[in-house]
Parts: C-alpha cells; sequence; structure tokens
C-alpha cells in the first residue's frame, strides 16, 4: 500500500520543535513541508529517514537538519551552529550563510551555502560533501576522515588541520594552512568532482581548473591497526 | 554555558521600549545560563554632578530609607533613593569616597554592585524569566543594556558571583566561558592592591580590565591585554557609559551573534534572542571573528 503524499506548512513558534519534528517524521516519502515562524529555533528537521522535502522559512538554531538520513531541506534564512551535523544523506540548500560547525562528522550527503559559512565548517568529516559559495571561516576541515570541502571564497585560518582522507578545494585564498596539511596538484580525478560539484550548487563563478587542493601530509596520522599484534 | 545579551539603541523612539526586547532577549537565553541572572541599564535619568550606587544587602527587611537618611547626614548632600525588589539606587552628588564610607557604616551589610553616571545594575539568583519579573525588567527604559544568564562553572552560585561585574563606573563585563589562569592574575591584581571580593574568574577578567583603564588603556586596548594575558575560552562584552565591545578568543568556541540595523545594534549568544527584535529579518547579522575586537559607540 502507498501512502498518499502531503503537502503541508507548520508554525514552529505556534507548534514547538518536539510536534514540529513529530509531524515531519510521519509524512510519507514524497510529502512536502515548510516550516514558518522559526525564530531561531534549535534542533529542526533532526533524525528524519524518510524522503521528503522540507522549506525552512527563517533563520534557525542549532542543528538543523541533524543525523538525517532521507529528507532535502531547502532553507531561506542562515543556519544557527551544527548544520546537518551528523548528515547521512540527502540535500541540505541554504540560501544564506551558515554559524560555525556546518557539517559536523557528516557521513554522506550534499551541504550547498549560498553565502559564507563560519568556523570549523565539516569538522571531523566522516564522507560529506559541503559546498560553500563563499568564504569558510578557521579550522574549516578540523581532523576531517573523508568527504569533500569545496570553498568558492576565502578560507580562514588553519585550513585542513590533522585531515585524514578529506579534501579541501578552495577557489580563493587561504589563510593558513593547519598541522599536517598541504597543497597538491589537482588531478584530473579532482577536477571532474569539482566541476559535478558547481553543477550540482550553482556556484559557477568557481573555476574547477582553478582552485587550491589541500590534503593531508600524512605525517601526523597511520591507521596500523596491526600495529599492537607485531613482536 | 552562559548566556550573553546586548542592545544599543540608536533610535531614540527604542528607548522607552528597551526594557520589553531586553527582558524577552534575557528570557531566551534562560537554557544556556539558569542559575543566576544580571543586568546593567544606561539611561540619562542623572544629573551630570551626581552618581548612582546601585546597592544590595543580604538583608531582606533593610530599611533602605534610613540608609539614604544616613548617607545625607554623612555627606552634608541629598539624595534620593528607589528601591527595586532586593536592590535599591541611591543617586546623589555627595562626593564618592564620602558616599562610600556613609555606606559602609550604615550597619546594612550594603555591597555597591556598581556605580556610575549611567548605569544601573542588578543581579540575582534564580530563573532569568523571574529575575525578570521580580525588577519589572520589561518596564526598564534606557539606551544600552547588557544582560547574561548564567551557569557557573568556576564558583559558586550566589548573587555575587551572578554577572555583570563592574570595576569602574559605568563600566559592566559579562562573559561567557571560563578563564584557566584566573588564580595567577588574582595575585598579580592583589599585589597591585586591587582585591576580588569572589572566588568568580570572571571578576578577576573585570578587576583586571578596570586596573588596565585606570593605568591609562582605553577600552579597547585593555581588551587587547585580554586577550594577551588571559588563558581559557571567552566570548566577553563589555558596556561604557558611551561604548560597548565584544571580543571572543583566538578559538572562538564561545558564540556571539551581532544584529545590526539603523535602529540598534544587538549581539546575543544565539539567534533567537535576537528573534524578536523589530525588523530583524533584515539586520546585518554576523559572528565576530576570533581575537577581533567590535566596539560601537552611542
Amino acid at each position: 500500500m502507498t501512502a498518499t503524499t502531503e503537502s503541508i506548512t507548520l508554525d514552529v513558534h505556534e507548534m514547538g520543535v518536539t510536534e514540529v519534528n513529530r509531524a515531519l517524521r510521519a509524512l510519507p516519502d514524497g510529502s512536502s513541508a515548510t516550516l514558518t515562524q522559526i525564530r531561531g529555533a534549535h534542533n529542526l528537521a533532526v533524525g528524519l529517514t524518510n524522503k521528503i522535502h522540507i522549506t525552512v522559512e527563517g533563520s534557525t538554531g542549532y542543528y538543523l537538519g541533524g543525523l538525517c538520513d532521507g529528507p532535502d531541506i531547502t532553507v531561506n534564512g542562515s543556519p544557527g551552529p551544527g548544520l546537518g551535523e551528523n548528515l547521512m544523506s540527502g540535500t541540505i540548500r541554504v540560501n544564506g550563510n551558515s554559524s560555525s560547525a556546518a557539517g559536523a562528522t557528516a557521513h554522506g550527503g550534499l551541504i550547498i551555502v549560498s553565502g559564507d559559512v563560519s568556523s570549523r565548517a565539516a569538522i571531523s568529516f566522516k564522507g560529506g560533501t559541503l559546498a560553500v559559495a563563499g568564504d569558510c571561516g578557521h579550522m574549516s576541515a578540523f581532523m576531517a576522515q573523508a568527504g569533500t570541502l569545496l570553498i568558492g571564497g576565502n578560507a580562514g585560518e588553519s585550513l585542513g588541520d590533522s585531515l585524514y582522507e578529506a579534501v579541501v578545494y578552495v577557489g580563493g585564498k587561504v589563510r593558513s594552512l593547519g598541522a599536517d596539511a598541504r597543497t597538491e596538484d589537482l588531478t584530473e580525478a579532482d577536477v571532474a568532482k569539482i566541476r559535478d560539484l558547481v553543477e550540482k550548487s550553482g556556484f559557477d563563478h568557481i573555476n574547477p581548473e582553478n582552485v587550491t587542493k589541500v590534503a593531508s601530509a600524512k605525517q601526523l596520522y597511520n591507521f596500523d591497526a596491526l600495529k599492537n599484534q607485531r613482536y | 554555558m552562559c548566556g550573553i545579551v546586548g542592545i544599543l539603541v540608536r533610535d531614540p523612539a527604542l528607548e522607552g521600549e528597551i526594557g520589553q526586547y531586553f527582558s524577552t532577549m534575557l528570557e531566551e537565553m534562560t537554557a544556556r545560563g539558569p542559575d543566576s541572572a544580571g543586568l546593567a541599564i544606561y539611561d540619562r535619568g542623572v544629573a551630570a554632578d551626581a552618581t548612582r550606587y546601585s546597592l544590595r544587602t543580604d538583608n531582606p527587611h533593610a530599611n533602605w530609607d534610613a540608609v539614604k537618611s544616613e548617607v545625607e547626614a554623612a555627606t552634608g548632600a541629598s539624595a534620593s533613593i528607589e528601591i527595586n525588589g532586593h536592590v535599591a539606587f541611591l543617586t546623589t552628588s555627595a562626593p564618592v569616597a564620602a558616599v562610600h564610607a556613609a555606606l559602609a557604616a550604615s550597619g546594612e551589610q550594603i555591597i555597591v554592585v556598581g556605580e556610575g553616571h549611567a548605569m544601573s545594575l542588578i543581579k540575582d539568583v534564580g530563573l532569568p524569566g523571574d529575575i525578570c519579573d521580580r525588577y519589572d525588567v520589561s518596564k526598564v527604559t534606557g539606551y544600552m543594556a547588557l544582560g547574561h544568564t548564567r551557569m557557573a562553572t568556576e564558583s559558586a552560585v550566589t548573587i555575587d558571583g551572578a554577572h555583570p561585574f563592574s570595576p569602574r563606573p559605568d563600566l559592566a563585563l559579562v562573559h561567557n566561558g571560563s578563564f584557566s589562569n584566573h588564580a595567577t592574575i588574582r595575585r598579580q591584581l592583589a599585589d597591585a592592591g586591587i582585591n576580588c571580593i569572589t572566588e568568580n574568574d570572571t571578576e578577576v577578567c573585570a578587576q583586571y580590565i578596570g586596573w588596565r583603564m585606570a593605568e591609562g588603556d582605553t577600552l579597547e586596548d585593555a581588551m587587547r591585554h585580554v586577550l594577551k594575558e588571559f588563558d581559557g575560552f571567552f566570548t566577553l562584552v563589555v558596556s561604557t557609559q558611551n561604548a560597548f565591545s565584544v571580543v571572543r578568543d583566538a578559538f572562538a568556541c564561545k558564540p556571539m551573534v551581532v544584529a545590526e540595523t539603523d535602529q540598534y545594534v544587538a549581539v546575543a549568544s544565539e539567534y533567537h534572542a535576537l528573534a524578536g527584535l523589530p525588523g530583524i529579518e533584515n539586520a546585518r547579522v554576523f559572528e565576530p571573528q576570533p581575537e577581533e575586537i567590535h566596539t560601537w559607540t552611542v
């Protein structure tokens, strides 16, 4: 049996976050919801696994779209810290800026920000993708293990500190690199990946062949799981 | 965790409504600081030659009218007193030292939490909403207000441990974070003859700024010295009669959002504290970068 899809509008101020999230979770796949009267509320649209589309009309607080594994989210406003934290899949498109720790620990999914992102963007990435049209703040991609961070503008201090296998591309200037981060030449695979991201994000001010690639110098880490078993 | 809110009004029409906006902002920060709250309000109600003293005592039955009479008798100058909940505001043009001496002699164990030409300072323990009700914060008027909601980490939940701290006339400081070398700086201040009255780390920073400014630093210079000398996590907002300044430490882990319009400049630890301000949807909203000092003047 297939449930009928729905299209609903939810007033966050009136309903409260818990009820809004409950209503979102109950929607059948293919449904859409618009959230209004946001007033900076935290924890909106978190932990959802249904394939729905959510439009957020306004600026939010912490952890918008965190832990999600299914929905696509469009934000007409600026989310607070921890946008899409631990995202598993789906797309979050922000028409605005994002605060610190955007996409922190994301395992998958795509986050697109039309403005700037603050500090620690893509921190501890585990496979997610974050594309930013503008600038990113300090300590971005800190300890990022896997995934891609694309910055159309400039990157703040200590970019890519303690990077593992994640890769960062910067269209503008890098203020400084963090420990164990280095610039590398672009490969054809890099250019293809950036081209795909430019197409998905619509950030055509980014020239896929003219960005700075930052990756791990691999002097600080190894994943030698057997090292304690050798003698 | 603690909550910070502040607003500087640019449109005089908002001065009469500042309490209504500000009390909402403070209450929105309850989750960040439910154990105490405090606020410094700045208005133009004090005559140029007078000083207003924000007073409190642990005695709930303090006879404030008697205190006023004692100050008048001791200084020979007239005074007025306005009682609000557990605090009282004494205004007089008597010399400051003479007022302090008279208050100390009053027998009511009075603590001067702040003084100046523009500032009224209130702090108390309890939920921010209860404190707003207790002191009718929604009805206050003025051109600037700075507030704090506390979740104590470094020292006990007491009224004296609540923010703001005021180390010099018309200066109020609030802090979100924790200083790790406050004991060292407390000893250095003591050597310079400046003694803190609490075990609170923020008080050390406030006294340090007060000391730097007494030594001739501008507010911004004093903030730069804080960046150099203090170790720990901090977002600080400091207000004076004519300005307020914001600074975050090098890591900028403690949040701060600024919203600027033609009508006001407002700051808060989290955006939702600003969401009820008029015209917020068209405000310029940004986060101060690490070690950047932002100052707005009245």
